[in-house]
């Protein structure tokens, strides 16, 4: 299935936020996600599905003002 | 010693993390400086590179201030707090909603709009506001117990652009914590702006382009402490003509002779 992750398109066979996230290598405490412009909570990465064509926004930590 | 939403702190200088020359630059203007709370925010990166800086925040063991710097929407907004919650774990937002490309001047529509969201969801919101007093009052009326008022568009370094509505909105809204962000160029702006009473200012640009950025970290936590020291020690009022300030009572021999 398609999804777009941090606005790109990506091939993934992921079934859930979860396995998204560790499949690109994100690891630790340091980033956050969205799926569809909605906050997910870490503790519901696991039980969070993804389906073709969900939009996934994973952010981290930089430097503002 | 000062409270802001329940905290207590000694510095009344809230300092941005960003454009600094390098980290190692960045953590020497926080040192110097005193801040106890820094700003930062939220951005799409490679796997592995926000850690860095991640874990040099948590080395300084400063209180964060998250931003939703850059969104142009409420759901933006209000995603990017909800985001900023559960990776920097604290329900302070400071909460940021451009409405003109030109000036960052706040759109005051979305920042209600999301300031509402938001107070709901549990956040203690600090809106990034114009100096206008009644979207302050609007901001209070939600439940905002902090403002963050611009004194000039954000990096311009202009100072104080509307004094005058400055001292109205400290008048009007004598109970808030009101800190003044944006547009402070200058130690002695920070002054100006803690004499006139306001709680503390949050600031970047001036600090992390000087050449010399630690030291004029310092530099403003000074003009604050200063500033803030005059407030609370009652400022003399101007007036229209010179008063002596030596007495003239006992003023010795030429004065009241006549010339011969």
């Amino acid at each position: 299935m398609k999804l777009i992750v941090n606005g790109k398109q990506s091939e993934s066979n992921a079934a859930t936020v979860a396995d998204v996230v560790q499949s690109l290598g994100y690891e630790g405490d340091y980033f956050a996600v969205a799926l569809n412009r909605t906050c997910v909570l870490r503790a519901s990465y696991n039980s969070t599905p993804v389906k073709d064509g969900d939009e996934v926004e994973i952010l981290m930590p930089m430097q503002g003002g | 010693m000062w409270q802001l939403a329940g905290k207590t702190f000694n510095s009344r200088l809230i300092l941005g993390t960003s454009r600094y020359r390098s980290p190692e630059n960045l953590q020497q203007a926080i040192k110097r400086s005193g801040a106890e709370i820094v700003t930062v925010s939220l951005r799409r990166q490679a796997a592995g590179d926000g850690s860095r800086f991640w874990d040099m925040l948590r080395e300084l063991n400063v209180t964060l201030l998250p931003n939703t710097a850059n969104c142009r929407s409420v759901q933006e907004a209000v995603t990017t707090a909800h985001m900023a919650r559960d990776l920097f774990k604290t329900n302070w937002i400071k909460l940021e909603t451009v409405g003109d490309e030109l000036t960052l001047q706040p759109d005051p529509f979305a920042l209600i709009e999301a300031a509402q969201t938001l107070i709901k969801d549990g956040f203690e919101v600090f809106p990034y506001t114009t100096e206008d007093l009644v979207i302050a009052e609007r901001l209070a009326g939600l439940g905002c117990k902090v403002l963050m008022p611009w004194a000039a568009p954000i990096g311009s370094g202009q100072g104080l652009a509307n004094p005058q509505a400055l001292k109205t909105l400290r008048a009007r809204l004598p109970q808030m914590t009101l800190i003044i962000d944006a547009g402070i160029g200058l130690p002695s702006h920070a002054s100006q702006v803690m004499e006139m009473g306001f709680d503390g200012v949050m600031l970047n640009t001036a600090v992390a382009l000087a050449e010399d950025s630690p030291k004029m970290a310092e530099a403003f936590a000074k003009a604050i402490e200063a500033g803030r020291l005059g407030y609370e020690a009652g400022l003399m009022s101007p007036r229209s003509f010179a008063e002596p300030s030596t007495p003239t009572i006992g003023t010795p021999f030429w004065h009241n002779e006549k010339r011969a």
